[in-house]
């Protein structure tokens, strides 16, 4: 029964560590960089959220809070896109590594700055509300998370997969100067995927908050989301979704079962054996490099 | 413009490529030597401070500047060095033992790690280099018999032939240890640089396939790189944990593995002398923080309640720079240098670097 109660807590904890590796796929996808502020961009997404819909803030009904959050983050990741990351275009892919740190450090600053560094609780309809059964307690905010957490991976996995804008964004990863020779707007593309990944970062900073407080420091949790997303291999959605799960029922089940600071490492120790057994992750999608 | 006249093959691959870059190189030097005599203990203590960076800074450049490696977690190959270092010293070792050996240590463990990482590349090995930081310092906290848990550990003071080099007690003394072994460290990496093992880490950098078509082992050099990096961050730990005298797990944050990036690449990655650079901005800005905030009280404009504006103003530099500059501030200054050195026939496109669009090997 313990292991049940913990392995569903963990499941709807992956299922965050889910949503910001999605954020980080979807910029892989795009344009095989990747986005190491996905991580403060979910922290500052939850901030906004909580800054639109607290009522001794500006008191919007919740629903309608998170949507005007995730408008405006949406238009945080265009901007971003547009003003930074297109300026170091044709640069090498480390460029962006650095560029997207120093990033995070922005993001957080702006947050503490706006919010302070006290943890804050974002005002949410279903707080407290538990449903019981056989022994079991899981908790509404739990199981909201899993549930939009599955419908969000399953509409950007068809999005990618079938819409022509979703196609196009892949044409562009994989080739650059050849997309933009059949006629693909790789910029605006890349811009729009920028912002789809700042929405969907606030999404999972909304959920993140429906569980606790929140303070501008969350934001590293995304290293742990990272490590989800490579488990399940950079570019592969799906893999996103499952690697922030098995990180997120890990983690509790550890520390409770293995000794001392096991539980903190689980995760990195996990993604170094995925990346030394199988380098491309598990729903490997990179071939031999051929000359 | 001046024409160095080579009269032998020798001068093609020496060190310096004309006489007055080696007296150049003497003058530095000899000021550095004599600086205890020039500065106050605090200016001293500064520069000492500045050394290690750039120390740290050279490992980083290894992998980084020179073989193209990104690194995220250089922290842990500081704390490494710095702990086996301290660990050692307090089993009785001498400094002049215990000082190469925590080099060592640290440049085993990161070839160890190279083994496996050395066959990602780019965004993977950056990635995977950052789980192996997170795990080292967990690892320094569960090891509390050898590295004093989350309480610290105490560095012992130096002591060489009955001379000591303690960092309250003797500055200047632990200044020039710190100052012999960045020159011995520069004088090394120098020449590193122009003997087949350096050039075959720039060939790997600028294309690994090319590299493998031309005879080179490319996984043995990227771990031979690797290690020579974690090694040469390892002995900078070592010296950085003198310097601090008391330190634990907090010292050797994520925030260090990131301002040793922000030091190889805003002073110009891939020059040595980048690494110098670099380490003098990241030691001076704070200082000039510091300054300026007292200014700004003085004229009523409080900051010091703005937490974390030192990280923000060093996130900024960094983005411009990566903008604006992306050869860092060396790579300016040989772009001023050259537009006198040919003045008046400089052109706009000189420098200009060609752009490579992206291509990927993945297939879905």
């Amino acid at each position: 029964m313990e292991l049940l109660q913990l392995v569903i807590g963990g499941l709807a904890n992956g299922c965050i560590y889910g949503l910001v590796a999605l954020g980080f796929v979807m910029i892989y996808k795009a344009s095989e960089g990747v986005n190491f502020a996905q991580g403060d961009m979910m922290m500052l997404g939850a901030f906004v959220a909580l800054g639109f819909g607290n009522s001794d803030q500006m008191g919007l009904p919740f629903g309608l809070a998170v949507i005007a959050a995730m408008v405006l983050m949406f238009g945080v990741g265009w901007g971003v896109e547009r003003i930074v990351v297109r300026r170091i275009f044709g640069q090498p892919q480390f460029a962006l590594v650095i560029l997207t740190i120093a990033l995070g450090f922005v993001f957080r600053f702006i947050a503490g700055s706006i919010w302070g560094f006290t943890p804050l609780v974002l005002e949410t309809p279903f707080a407290g509300q538990n449903l019981r059964g056989g022994g079991i307690v899981i908790s509404l905010a739990d199981l909201v998370t899993i549930g939009v957490t599955l419908a969000l991976t399953i509409a950007l996995w068809a999005f990618f997969a079938f819409t022509k804008v979703g196609l196009a964004a892949q044409a562009a990863s994989q080739n650059q100067m050849a997309a933009y020779i059949v006629g693909v707007p790789v910029m605006r593309i890349n811009s729009l995927i920028w912002g789809l990944s700042g929405a969907v970062a606030t999404l999972a900073g909304v959920l993140y908050a429906t569980r606790g407080a929140i303070d501008p420091n969350i934001g590293l949790l995304g290293i742990k989301a990272f490590a989800a997303a490579v488990i399940g291999g950079l570019g592969s959605l799906p893999g996103a979704l499952v690697g922030g799960l098995i990180i997120g029922v890990v983690e509790p089940v550890a520390g409770r079962y293995a000794p001392g600071e096991l539980a903190k490492m689980s995760p990195y120790i996990i993604m170094l054996i995925v990346l030394v057994t199988r380098p491309g992750g598990l729903f490997s999608q990179i071939q031999m490099k051929k000359v | 413009m001046r024409v160095v006249f080579k009269t032998s093959y020798d001068r093609d691959i020496d060190l310096h490529e004309h006489g007055r870059s080696r007296a150049r190189i003497a003058v530095l030097l000899a000021i550095m030597i004599v600086l205890p005599f020039l500065v106050g203990d605090y200016y001293l203590a500064e520069a000492t401070n500045t050394l290690i960076w750039a120390l740290a800074g050279m490992g980083l450049m290894v992998a980084v500047g020179h073989t193209g490696q990104v690194s995220l977690g250089h922290a842990a190959f500081l704390a490494i060095g710095a702990y086996a270092d301290s660990a050692l010293m307090n089993t009785g070792l001498p400094f002049l033992v215990s000082f190469p050996l925590a080099g060592l240590v640290t440049g085993l463990f990161g070839a160890l790690i190279a083994v496996p990482a050395v066959r990602m590349s780019g965004i993977y090995l950056a990635i995977a280099t950052l789980a192996v930081f997170v795990i080292v310092e967990e690892l320094v906290i569960m090891l509390e018999p050898i590295t004093g848990g989350v309480g610290g550990i105490m560095a012992p003071s130096i002591s060489i032939l009955g001379l000591t080099f303690d960092r309250y007690a003797a500055l200047d003394h632990f200044y020039w240890l710190c100052l012999a072994v960045v020159a011995l460290v520069t004088w090394g990496y120098a020449n590193l640089m122009r003997s087949p093992t350096g050039r075959s880490f720039l060939a790997v950098r600028d294309s690994e396939v090319s590299a493998r078509a031309l005879g080179i082992n490319v996984t043995r050099t990227r771990a031979l790189a690797f290690g020579l990096s974690s090694g040469v961050t390892g002995l900078a730990g070592a010296l950085m944990g003198h310097y601090i005298g008391f330190f634990n797990y907090e010292l050797f944050s994520i925030f260090i593995s990131i301002n040793l990036l922000l030091v190889v690449t805003i002073g110009g990655l891939g020059f040595i002398q980048g690494a110098f650079l670099g380490a003098i901005l990241i030691t001076a800005v704070p200082q000039l923080i510091a300054i300026l905030r007292d200014n700004l009280v003085a004229v009523g404009v409080d900051l010091s309640g703005v937490p974390g504006l030192d990280t923000m103003i060093f996130s900024l530099i960094l983005i411009c720079f990566i903008i604006y500059e992306p050869t860092g501030l060396y790579g300016r200054w040989l772009k001023i240098r050259t537009w006198f050195e040919v003045f008046p026939l400089a052109r706009r496109d000189m420098f200009r670097r060609q752009k490579s669009y992206l291509k990927t090997e993945r297939m879905k």
